[in-house]
């Protein structure tokens, strides 16, 4: 499976600023996603998954923080340092993101037609007749039952996975290159959450778009991804392909999460959130120089406290821990979760 | 009744207006009278005050609506523009200006552009009715008034809009700045605008009073005013009549075009 690159994030690095304070959400995020693969994004609540979706599309509003450096590397362009016309171009039509919350990403006054139209009208340059008509064959597509009827209604008449449904519909509309999914499935109940997977798995294997896909459920991430990064204090501190993370995690946090989560083929269904690993996320305004995991990390040793863990690449499996080594020596050999 | 009036015409009127009647009596008289669309006489120059009152109405509008529509514009371009440049230079004097300007009662900032368009430079009439010319001071007063108030409500809510998901996923669409601004800012942030700014008619009323009585203009608010001073109480109740339905009426439009505007309301 020899595929080509379609987006490469280099050194991404994103602040936010508030009350004096420098947040640092995004610290040297480097990553690539292939065409038409999966990449999983996974971290815990403040890990800094938004922030690096955000600051891949040039959304991070000014009165909140800026990129302070890296690149967006998107077709033999820098996504950071293109023209605002170019750059609206390709957002919602070659890039399309799905936001983590429909509810408040949704305009309230505008109608679920209107929305996915406008997307079709800007890009397509389709008329307004044809644009309604597509957005119904999208509404269809998506499972939305009734789907002419749905399109005069507003959000608010739609429960929480029909809004996420319209969502992806509106993101899909122009066939992207690649998708955005911030959180798809998290606040939808597991039945709901099982065909959402399932129905952007489906239009995935129709257009041969790339996901980029951000949660922090990992039975999902073992279910869909191809790639997986594993995001801790605004930095990746795992790297791999799903076999890798899974039968063979490096990182002390990644083994913490793998351990407290139940088997991959229990068939219960239930998914253990990424709190499973015990003790709080670091103040990302207040690190401290060294491994920002140290507090929380059974094998942390002296230097973890004043040396910085680099990124150490082996066979295309990143680990960012100066131990790990010993760790997985130590641990005997893995057993076989998958 | 003057003072100075001979006490024998002074029975005789109290006799012929029903005034020797306890309050009760005169009062169910007034609205028994009210129902049968019969609003009284002017006291002085004998004319039903309907007649009166309307007469003046137009000019009235001819003040009112071009000051509410340079109002609205003013208010809306400029609050609109601090929100979007926001803590810009822009944004800081607006944001000053809306503050002094609403804290200026409306006659102070009449006689001030009398003083200097008027008198000092002697450009334009201060007062009365006439040529083009005689609109502008007047309008001018007017509208700034209100516009202070109304690109203050703008910023406001805009600001707030702004930084909700929406704004940000519209542009996650790749879609022109104005569209985004307009019609998924704008459209979101001029409902909060219009409750309040129907809230608000009531003062354009009162502005409307003043400005008026301060440019001498022959309107219904400077009728109204006369009345006062006259004690011509038939005329002023129905001048008090008139402006409290058209602040209700307002109100109701503001109510209508809310549910208009928003689906959320709509539903109900
Ligand atoms: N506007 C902001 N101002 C200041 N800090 C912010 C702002 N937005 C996000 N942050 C901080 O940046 C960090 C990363 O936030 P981000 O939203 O990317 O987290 P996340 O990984 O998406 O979490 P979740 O799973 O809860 O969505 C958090 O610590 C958050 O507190
Ligand atoms: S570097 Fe040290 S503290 Fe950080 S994960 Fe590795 S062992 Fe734990
Ligand atoms: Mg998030």
């Amino acid at each position: 499976m020899k595929q080509s690159e379609l987006l490469r994030v280099e050194n991404l690095r994103t602040y936010f600023y508030s009350q004096g304070r420098t947040v640092r959400a995004v610290e040297d995020v480097s990553f690539s996603v292939q065409q038409g693969s999966t990449v999983c994004l996974v971290g815990e609540s403040g890990s800094g998954k938004s922030a690096t979706a955000f600051s891949i599309l040039n959304l991070i509003p000014k009165s909140m923080g800026r990129v302070v450096a890296g690149k967006v590397l998107y077709g033999g362009e820098d996504l950071l340092r293109i023209s605002q016309r170019r750059q609206r171009t390709i957002l919602g039509n070659e890039i399309a993101m799905i936001f983590q919350e429909p509810a408040a990403a949704l305009n309230p006054v505008c109608t679920v037609g209107e929305q996915i139209a406008e997307v079709l009208r800007t890009h397509k340059q389709c008329s307004a007749r044809e644009a309604r008509r597509q957005a119904k064959a999208m509404l269809d597509r998506v499972g939305i039952p009734d789907a002419q009827r749905r399109l005069d209604d507003y959000p608010h008449q739609l429960s929480g996975g029909m809004r996420q449904r319209a969502m992806i519909a509106i993101a899909l509309s122009c066939r992207p290159k690649l998708l955005i999914a911030d959180e798809p499935t998290t606040a939808l109940d597991a039945t709901v959450q099982s065909q959402i997977l399932g129905l952007l798995h489906e239009l995935q294997a129709d257009t041969g778009m790339a996901l980029l896909f951000i949660t922090h459920d990992l039975s999902v991430v073992a279910e869909i991804a191809d790639r997986v990064l594993v995001m801790y204090a605004g930095r990746i501190v795992e790297e791999g392909d799903v076999m890798q993370i899974f039968d063979d995690p490096w990182m002390p946090y990644t083994r913490g999460l793998l351990k407290a989560r139940p088997g991959l083929h229990s068939g219960d269904g239930s998914s253990r959130r990424l709190s499973a690993v015990p003790g709080d996320p670091p103040d990302l305004a207040n690190l401290s120089i060294g491994c920002s995991f140290r507090p929380r990390c059974c094998h942390a040793a002296a230097d973890c406290a004043y040396r910085p863990p680099d990124l150490e690449t082996v066979r295309g499996h990143s680990v960012r821990c100066m131990h790990w080594r010993q760790i997985v020596e130590a641990a005997g050999e893995p057993e076989a979760v998958l | 009744m003057p003072p100075e009036m001979p006490e024998a015409q002074r029975i005789e009127l109290r006799a012929k207006l029903g005034l020797n009647d306890d309050i009760a009596t005169q009062y169910l008289r007034y609205g028994e009278a009210l129902l049968r669309g019969d609003f009284g006489q002017s006291f002085f120059s004998k004319r039903p005050v309907v007649e009166l009152f309307m007469e003046r109405v137009p000019n009235t509008l001819l003040l009112t609506v071009p000051a509410f529509v340079l109002s609205v514009a003013i208010g809306l371009c400029g609050g609109l523009w601090a929100a979007l440049r926001h803590n810009s230079l822009f944004d800081r004097s607006l944001t000053t200006a809306t503050v002094v300007m609403q804290a200026i009662p409306n006659f102070v900032v009449g006689i001030a552009t009398i003083l200097i368009f008027s008198l000092s430079l002697r450009l334009l009439p201060s007062g009365g009715m006439g040529t083009w010319k005689h609109f502008i001071l007047p309008v001018i007063t007017l509208a700034l008034a209100t516009c202070a108030n109304t690109a203050h409500l703008v910023r406001t809510c805009m600001l707030e809009v702004l930084a909700q998901d929406y704004m940000r996923y519209a542009r996650s669409k790749g879609l022109s700045p104005a569209v985004v601004v307009l019609k998924h800012g704008l459209r979101n942030a001029i409902l909060p605008v219009l409750t309040i700014m129907g809230l608000q008619f009531g003062g354009l009323v009162a502005g409307a009073v003043v400005t008026e009585s301060v440019f001498a203009w022959p309107g219904a608010g400077r009728l109204v005013i006369d009345a006062v001073m006259k004690r011509d109480f038939a005329l002023l109740q129905f001048g008090i009549l008139v402006f409290s339905a058209a602040i209700i009426f307002a109100n109701l439009l503001v109510d209508v075009a809310y549910g208009l505007l928003d689906p959320r309301i709509r539903e109900r």
